[in-house]
């Protein structure tokens, strides 16, 4: 049966204007919230952010430093804990894989990543919160090391099948053992691209609020030690949105601004990466 | 395969082998990720025990939730754990999959990967800023226009009826939506991606319109992973926790209007969990992590397995 050229033809046109429509539909919430976060953040953003801690309830001023601090300690201890497990896993299932086994590693490193980030906070918890009986800096960077850990995983992974096996021929060959040739040869030749997961790994973590509520806890104040609750930037930002005061506010979209500043540089960062392996 | 002979060289001095070091601690490693899986389900489940005890089945059919009482029921949770993800996946579906072809299959080659670039920006905020700007900006705006405009119009709806609130139901659906819809749009444009150039064409041959290939060789071709996409995008939307904590209201009822606040499981865990008043209380509050921990492993195989097989299949039949 033969439907008329006509309406064949508009009805092309009106699905190619249907999806049209939809990618603007995605893309107008999502301007209007990155031009609003750029908007409020500049205007709030002065040097006191960086530099002072929250102010008590009714003073105006204060800043984020201690949770800028807070944030940075927890990540470099998460990627001491997560970027090693993460690479030395892909070298298994880059280079010693292919059973079964590997695939189900696999499987589950995929499965992990999509495990809702507040289950890491409830198992970090009970496994170092309820014996250390405290919240501390270090269960939220063992927290923030469960997400990075599939996440380096994979992509490393992805990174080192993609170096030619002759590579690793001819330095097995030369008589260089098999775990030298891993590091010094495959490993080193993928750097590039490993760099990339790892910078996504941290833009990921660096924003994750749910599983420090009650690990790391949050702490208004300076604190020096890892077994001490510790102030994070995302959960100030938390605290400061759902509060009711206006400066708190003022103080949530500067901290907005500069993570996601900070995100997008690490993103940016990592496409770079990204770009100079492909050429 | 690497060839073997090379491990066979046994340091003298030590008298241990670089390569048996080596790979075994690759093992341990690559195994930690089924040790953690592992983990984390016996130190949920064994910390839920306690309430699972005392309440049984009453847990999940249950609507009271009363910790100085002592008396648990999960239900107003898993209502709005349900209705907020179901909501914003039927409202981002279309909206992705109509996004992912525009990108693919209608925009110039390089516009395309423009918004492409974009989409993937964007699916990397975080979701406490997703949820700074609902509570700081949406939030009032739904209250002040379009939650009114919808009582007034369609006020004899039960979906549409009572004050308006603000935080609500309707918030975290519209919440939740913006913050899916990048997730599945990138995935699904990867599977449109890998649908063969010669199946295209073959449709154009046969002289289809654009939207005809479209609907009869792209789409069909992607379909499991089209669905992997959403499928994900739903597991994300059920643990959405921050974004969601933030605009829904927080009140445990169970209600057909989308305009009164709600509650959801990853929402009750943020704001109780911490200050869990008995050992009941935080029992109770590891049942539901327990909960959503096997939704989200179910959800997350499935569409993994949907993904795999359409990588599988290009990677096998492609090349």
């Amino acid at each position: 049966m033969m439907r008329s050229v006509a309406l064949r033809k508009t009805k092309n046109l009106l699905m190619t204007a249907l999806m049209v429509a939809a990618t603007l539909t995605v893309l107008v919430p999502l301007a209007l919230i990155f031009v609003h976060i750029v908007k409020m953040g500049l205007s709030s953003v002065n040097l006191d952010f960086f530099t002072q801690i929250p102010k008590p309830t009714g003073e105006t001023g204060g800043g984020m430093a201690n949770g800028m601090a807070g944030s940075a300690v927890m990540i470099a201890m998460a990627s001491a804990i997560g970027i090693p497990i993460g690479i030395f896993g892909a070298i298994y299932l880059a280079e010693y894989g292919g059973s079964r086994i590997s695939t189900v590693i696999r499987f589950a490193a995929d499965v992990l990543s999509g495990i809702p980030s507040i289950i890491t906070g409830m198992v970090a918890y009970s496994l170092l919160v309820v014996p250390m009986k405290g919240f501390s800096a270090l269960a939220g960077s063992v927290a923030l090391a469960l997400i990075m850990i599939p996440i380096v995983l994979r992509t490393t992974e992805e990174q080192l099948k993609m170096v030619p096996g002759t590579l690793r021929e001819a330095s097995l060959a030369l008589g260089v053992p098999l775990w030298r040739t891993s590091l010094k040869v495959t490993l080193r030749s993928a750097l590039t691209g490993v760099m990339t997961g790892i910078l996504l790994s941290i833009a990921r973590v660096a924003g994750e609020t749910a599983p420090l509520l009650f690990t790391a806890l949050g702490n208004q104040f300076w604190s020096s030690k890892l077994t001490e609750p510790m102030a994070a930037m995302p959960l100030q930002i938390f605290n400061f949105a759902i509060s009711p005061y206006e400066d708190w506010h003022r103080l949530a979209w500067a901290g907005a601004l500069v993570l996601v500043t900070v995100m997008f540089t690490l993103s940016l960062a990592a496409r770079y990466f990204g770009r100079t392996r492909e050429r | 395969m690497p060839p073997e002979a090379t491990s066979q060289k046994w340091n003298i001095k030590t008298g241990l082998n670089g390569d048996f070091i080596f790979k075994g601690i690759t093992v341990v490693f690559a195994f930690s990720i089924l040790a953690i899986l592992l983990i984390m389900v016996y130190e949920m489940a064994g910390e839920s025990l306690p309430a699972m005890k005392k309440f049984g089945w009453r847990f999940i059919t249950g609507q009271d939730w009363d910790a100085v009482q002592g008396t648990f029921g999960a239900l107003p949770y898993l209502w709005g754990s349900v209705v907020s993800s179901v909501l914003a996946l039927l409202l981002a579906t279309p909206l992705s999959i109509g996004s992912a072809v525009f990108i693919t299959e209608i925009a110039p080659k390089k516009f395309g990967g423009v918004i492409a670039a974009l989409v993937e920006l964007l699916a990397a905020i975080p979701s406490v800023i997703y949820g700074l700007w609902g509570v700081l900006v949406m939030a009032p705006w739904l209250q002040q226009t379009v939650q009114p405009f919808l009582i007034d119009h369609f006020g004899f709806l039960p979906f549409f009826q009572g004050a308006p609130y603000g935080v609500s139901m309707l918030a975290a659906v519209f919440i939740l939506m913006i913050m899916v819809v990048p997730i599945i749009t990138s995935i699904t444009k990867e599977v449109l991606l890998a649908v063969p150039q010669s199946q295209k064409e073959a449709a154009i041959a046969l002289g289809a319109t654009r939207w005809e290939m479209i609907r009869m060789a792209v789409l069909p071709y992607g379909r499991s992973g089209i669905l992997g996409a959403v499928i994900l995008g739903l597991g994300r939307a059920v643990g959405e926790t921050m974004a969601v904590t933030m605009v829904i209201g927080n009140t445990p009822q169970i209600s057909l209007s989308l305009l009164s606040p709600a509650y959801t499981m990853p929402s009750v865990i943020a704001n109780e969990f911490a200050e869990a008043s008995s050992k009941l209380h935080s029992a109770a509050l590891m049942e539901i992590g327990l909960i959503l921990l096997a939704v989200t492993l179910v959800i997350n195989a499935l569409a993994r397995l949907l993904l795999w097989s359409v990588t599988r299949k290009q990677s096998g039949g492609g090349l």
